[in-house]
């Protein structure tokens, strides 16, 4: 017999973790190490490419200002202006980096780190590469630009985790076949009897192994994302962009 | 790891989205819609081999709330057994902790899609009156429905009329009904009883959204009382609000409204709460009498008015004395001669 509580028991939402806002403010070092390279890791491409593309700088001015902004936040605490009441941390990165360039084009020069200054090791050949994959966005659409980009490198980010935990679990086929039938181009043409037949499993487990990896993928996305928004508002307003839950 | 093109994003997205049903005993059909807690998805009940529509959650929440909220829902509608009301079947939480309901898969359009396609003006009130029965029945059993919009209603192919879209609901409850003068809201003694399992005290308290200030409805169909966020005086006047301008919607695209419906229009939709009808019962009335030709309580009449419908109504009789009187005088014309 089912009840509420029973019923409401079994929402398996992951414990909330440390906003890493809340983590990048910190004056742990570690703990805002940790914090400033995940959010790097999920921010780097879609502000290198808007770079490129809203301020229509070359490969090496794009370079310098994408170094340049994120030293500021690893070492000028930017983010201690962040509030999540007023915007989303996307929408705060995104103006701080229109800042950051205006200024630079106003001084007409470029600021200069330090010799000691840390270089982030990023591969900008793969992000310039990724840029020529795209439509080239229309100037009135950069803002739609920069939060696909911002999509494409959390789903990136959490197939990269999934695909770790899937091995992990000894679960390396769950991966597979979510790769395979989700993202892959030729995937689509295929039905699960198909699916089945080429990796030579049943169709059942074809659909349940793929009910698992997208129940996982979607765990990690939102694991992701929770970690990198200030409020549960913001979480439930990004996402929304993410899955496309609300699209009315 | 490779890159994504814009078509795996759409299709991962895709993917995410759906719901995982395994071990509910439903499959996935396809999707019906979203809306603000989440999306509506059609689904075959395998047990019992037929087609229903599944509502879950977007997001499970790690506080509960969105899910309680659901539940809320559905059981509210479960209450709610009515031919004017969907029926919900089933609830239930997905393997990833998202709770869900099943309900009656509703075929037809929206009424704001149906408009178009009506008959006339008659076919028309004709299906308000059916929108009117299904919300006095919520009215009755002390529930609001607080977003009552076209976009909320569906018409069958038979022309059946479904109320739909219940997330906003408020239970009435002796603290948050307004004792208004000359409210005659129908009150069954003891609903809270009959609303057998349900604690509507506890929704009440539980209910983050129904708090003063909190804006809940959709601009154009909600009550001015409803839009300041006055949540404590909002009674059933606030929907008999939103049911005028349902009616107004429904006949402005007929052309040249009628002065009798767009006073009742008008009244249902009086800015101040006291200036409506009391209960849904006395707006349909009225639209009864304008669909028999009689006076609406809206719309007082003028002397030649009330002369003229004194003659429509009684034209048989009256063409009658008339016919009399000619064949009279003919008869004492050609008797003087």
């Amino acid at each position: 017999m089912r009840d509420d509580a029973n019923l409401l028991r079994q929402d398996n939402f992951p414990v909330t973790r440390w906003s890493l806002i809340v983590a990048a403010r910190s004056a742990a070092p570690e703990e805002r190490q940790r914090a400033l390279d995940i959010l790097i890791a999920a921010y780097w491409k879609p502000v290198y490419k808007y770079i490129r593309l809203r301020w229509e700088k070359d490969n090496e001015q794009a370079k310098d200002l994408t170094q340049e902004f994120f030293f500021h936040l690893l070492e000028k605490d930017f983010l201690a202006r962040f509030d999540p009441q007023r915007a989303r941390l996307r929408t705060f990165l995104r103006v701080c980096v229109d800042h950051l360039i205006i200024n630079e084009d106003k001084a007409g020069r470029r600021l200069k780190r330090g010799g000691d200054t840390q270089v982030l090791s990023l591969d900008f050949e793969t992000a310039e590469g990724e840029l020529h994959q795209v439509e080239i966005p229309s100037p009135d659409s950069m803002d739609d630009f920069f939060e696909r980009e911002w999509v494409r490198s959390i789903f990136s980010l959490s197939l990269e985790r999934l695909r770790e935990e899937c091995q992990q679990r000894g679960k390396a086929m769950h991966f597979r076949l979510l790769e395979f039938y989700d993202i892959d181009e030729a995937g689509k043409e295929f039905t699960y009897e198909q699916v089945a037949q080429q990796f030579s499993l049943k169709t059942s487990d074809v659909t349940n192994y793929l009910a698992y990896a997208r129940r996982e993928f979607r765990r990690v996305v939102l694991e992701q994302l929770r970690e990198m928004t200030g409020s549960e508002e913001e979480f439930r307003r990004e996402a929304r962009t993410l899955l496309g839950v609300d699209a009315s | 790891m490779k890159w994504l093109s814009d078509q795996a994003l759409d299709r991962l997205r895709a993917a995410a989205d759906s719901p995982d049903l395994s071990g509910t005993g439903y499959v996935l059909l396809d999707k019906l819609g979203a809306g603000g807690m989440g999306g509506v998805f059609r689904v075959r009940d395998t047990a019992l081999d037929r087609e229903v529509a599944l509502k879950v959650l977007g997001i499970a929440d790690s506080s509960g709330e969105f899910g309680a909220r659901l539940l809320r829902e559905a059981k509210i509608i479960a209450q709610l057994e009515h031919p004017g009301i969907v029926p919900v079947h089933d609830v239930g939480t997905l393997p990833d902790g998202r709770v869900f309901y099943t309900m009656k898969l509703v075929q037809g359009r929206r009424l704001d899609q149906h408009r178009d396609t009506f008959g006339g003006l008659p076919e028309r009130l004709r299906t308000f009156q059916k929108i009117c029965e299904a919300v006095s029945f919520a009215h009755a059993h002390q529930v609001l429905h607080r977003d009552l919009k076209p976009q909320n209603i569906m018409v069958g192919p038979f022309g059946e009329v479904l109320v739909m879209d219940w997330g906003l609901a408020k239970l009435l409850g002796p603290v948050s009904e307004v004792p208004a003068e000359g409210d005659k809201a129908p009150k069954i003694p003891g609903s809270r009883v009959a609303l057998t399992g349900y604690d509507p005290a506890e929704a009440e308290t539980s209910e983050a959204d129904t708090k003063h200030g909190v804006v809940l409805g959709t601009p154009g169909y909600m009550a001015p009382e409803q839009a300041r966020g006055e949540v404590e005086v909002i009674g059933p006047r606030a929907d008999i609000f939103s049911l005028g301008a349902v009616l107004k919607f429904l006949i402005e695209a007929t052309g040249r409204t009628p002065k009798a419906l767009a006073a009742i229009a008008g009244k249902a939709m009086a800015d101040d709460a006291q200036q409506r009808y009391g209960t849904v019962e006395e707006l349909a009335n009225d639209i009864a009498h304008y669909l028999d030709g009689l006076p609406v309580s809206a719309y007082p009449e003028g002397p030649m008015t009330r002369l003229w419908r004194w003659t429509v109504k009684n034209s048989p009789w009256l063409l009658l004395i008339v016919a009399y009187l000619i064949m009279r005088a003919l008869f004492i014309l050609w008797r003087a001669r």
